[in-house]
């Protein structure tokens, strides 16, 4: 018997923790694979692209063979395809994409110094879209197939429908032309505002429908009714209970809501002609210039490949039930 | 038909028929419906409000917007259906083809394709069209491409569940092969997923290919697709208001209609769904 309660401590102490560890190790592998796998399609595409490097990074300018050749090496574009390959893997997990063709400046710090406006932007359109998203989702949730329920789906599907690029400019043509509340430009809190609403709501549609699964499912609980049963009121059931529950599901989706925050960057950042690296970005597509549009993929898929697995592990660690 | 009644069977999904029916009339009736020719510029007419000759006012060329947007809808549609058949197509075959294959190809397609998932799909269909160039059928090439890992992953995931079941089993006994088993066995049996995801997808990827023409990544002017026609407005946005309002209000019925359907079609087609949104 003694024997056999030491080996459950041994279990304990020993086995569990290294199954965890191993489980860890296995999601980290598999995310290197995947950014391997991202790195090697975004080197290819931009190996597609059409036009010489040197040649549109001179964008027009005369240039002798000689020179050429010159620039062709100094950009390592005479190297072998395979040494080409290495040294921009190599290269990219050390931070360096290499320099802009226009700007002549290192993307990295093109990125870094665009980075700060559109983590603003995000952290406001996300605040937005998880306060719009999760009341219509509760909402609805509440009184499933009733009126309110049909009301907030119906407004959480026109969320999802409306093209953010128009409600940006409607937003612009309401609330700063016509009323003149807050400025249009400008870096300010109050210049903010409007781009994120534009992105909130760009959120809040697929986030409520979330949220209302959720909450249905959190409401026929047990300890739900445990706590109807000891003479809550529902608003004290809904906020003490249910709603800590129903928003967690939801919020683990982080991943995907990442993705659509890069989206909707890319698009409100033009509509509202604000720096960001989704402007960046597109900028980059227009004028050709491919060290830019590969360093901005390259760090978004990493960004969004070390978000998820971080999601994952945390998720791991908080709820034990979560072994796939 | 109790099907299609049962898809009738909510406000929001005769609405969404109605609106899109409509739309799809517009798309094929355009030359003989619009009032003016869609490229006719005119200097007088150049930003004109709304008025009883021009319900939706001109742009800055002058051309007429209502003749414009009913035009769009050609666009809008036609990128849209095309985006998803190319998600749809080389998706679903590529999900079924591994997921018969089993073993290694499966394995490896797999992660394959969960890798390709570690991209956010706009940041795809940017890298793409940065390829291509830009251009309206390049750009729906690059919404499509962009989709088939989704695509392909659902119908994987619903392969492995049917080919496990006895009736394939049975196709294979009696010596199928297995181009006959994806054919006539197994897309029969995946049909009602795909059409639920086709349907619930076809919103968003038009809204997805107007929003690269906004960014000037699909079509280039004078394209009267409804992106691109919001791009040209944005600047004069202040003085006529109307350049932006009506293409919008277009792209957004049109996508609110689509989805409408979707929802229903998929609570009626996956009983999974039922009591679900």
């Amino acid at each position: 018997m003694a024997s056999r309660n030491c080996l459950t401590v041994l279990v304990r102490m020993f086995a569990i923790p290294i199954v965890h560890t191993m489980q860890i190790a296995a999601r980290l592998f598999s995310a290197i694979v995947t950014l391997l796998i991202t790195w090697t399609v975004v080197f290819g595409a931009m190996r597609l692209a059409p036009g010489d490097p040197v040649l549109l990074m001179l964008q027009g300018t005369p240039i002798s063979d000689q020179a050429m050749d010159a620039a062709r090496a100094k950009l390592g574009l005479d190297r072998p395809f395979v040494v080409q390959y290495v040294s921009f893997l190599t290269n990219a997990v050390r931070g360096d994409l290499g320099d802009s063709f226009r700007s002549r400046q290192p993307v990295t710090s093109l990125i870094a110094a665009e980075f700060p406006y559109t983590l603003q932007l995000a952290i406001g359109g996300f605040l937005i879209g998880v306060l719009l998203g999760a009341t219509l989702g509760i909402v609805a949730g509440l009184r499933p197939n009733g009126w309110t329920d049909t009301l907030c789906m119906t407004l959480a599907l026109a969320g999802l429908s409306l093209p953010s690029f128009w409600i940006g400019m409607i937003l612009i043509q309401v609330f700063a032309t016509q009323l003149g509340w807050v400025p249009v430009l400008g870096s300010g809190l109050q210049a903010l505002v409007l781009p994120s609403i534009t992105l909130g709501l760009f959120l809040a549609g697929g986030l409520a429908r979330l949220v209302r699964n959720s909450i249905i499912d959190v409401m026929a609980q047990d300890y739900i009714r445990t706590a109807y049963a000891k003479g809550l009121t529902t608003v004290r059931v809904v906020a003490k209970h249910a709603m800590r529950n129903a928003i967690i599901p939801p919020l683990t989706l982080l991943g995907i809501q990442f993705a659509l925050l890069i989206g909707g960057a890319v698009v409100t950042e033009t509509v509202f002609a604000r720096p960001g690296i989704g402007r960046l970005l597109v900028l980059a597509v227009l004028e050709k210039d491919f060290p830019v549009v590969q360093g901005v993929v390259v760090l978004t898929t990493a960004a969004y490949v070390l978000i998820n697995l971080a999601i994952d592990i945390a998720y791991g660690i908080i709820d034990p039930r979560v072994q796939a | 038909m109790t099907r299609i009644a049962r898809l009738l069977g909510a406000p929001g999904a005769v609405a969404g028929s109605f609106v899109l029916a409509a739309v799809l009339a517009l798309a094929v009736l355009a030359p003989l419906l619009a009032p003016y020719d869609w490229n006719a510029t005119s200097q007088c007419r150049r930003l004109a409000p709304i008025s009883a000759e021009h319900w939706f006012g001109c742009d800055l060329f002058g051309r007429d917007i209502l003749s414009r947007v009913m035009y769009g809808a050609r666009f809008s549609l036609a990128m849209g259906i095309s985006t998803v058949a190319i998600s749809l197509v080389f998706g679903s075959l590529l999900g079924v083809s591994i997921a018969n294959c089993g073993g290694r190809i499966d394995a490896i397609g797999a992660r394959f394709i969960d890798a390709m998932l570690g991209f956010p799909p706009i940041i795809l269909a940017i890298l793409i069209v940065a390829v291509l160039g830009v251009g309206l059928w390049n750009a729906a090439l690059a919404v499509g491409i962009s989709g088939v890992p989704r695509f392909a992953r659902i119908t994987r995931a619903a392969t492995l569940a049917l080919v496990a079941r006895d009736f394939v089993e049975a196709a294979r006994s009696v010596g199928a092969g297995r181009m006959r088993i994806v054919l006539r066995h197994l897309l029969p049996n995946l049909a009602p997923i795909l059409i639920v995801i086709t349907t619930l997808d076809l919103g968003s990827a038009v809204l997805f290919t107007a929003t690269l023409s906004f960014l000037g990544l699909g079509a280039q002017p004078p394209t009267p697709e409804w992106g691109a026609m919001l791009n040209a407005g944005r600047e004069y946005v202040r003085y006529a208001p109307w350049t932006m309002i009506f293409p919008g209000l277009a792209l957004f019925l049109t996508v609110m209609a689509v989805n409408l359907l979707g929802d229903r079609l998929s609570l009626v087609l996956d009983p999974r769904q039922r009591g679900r949104r």
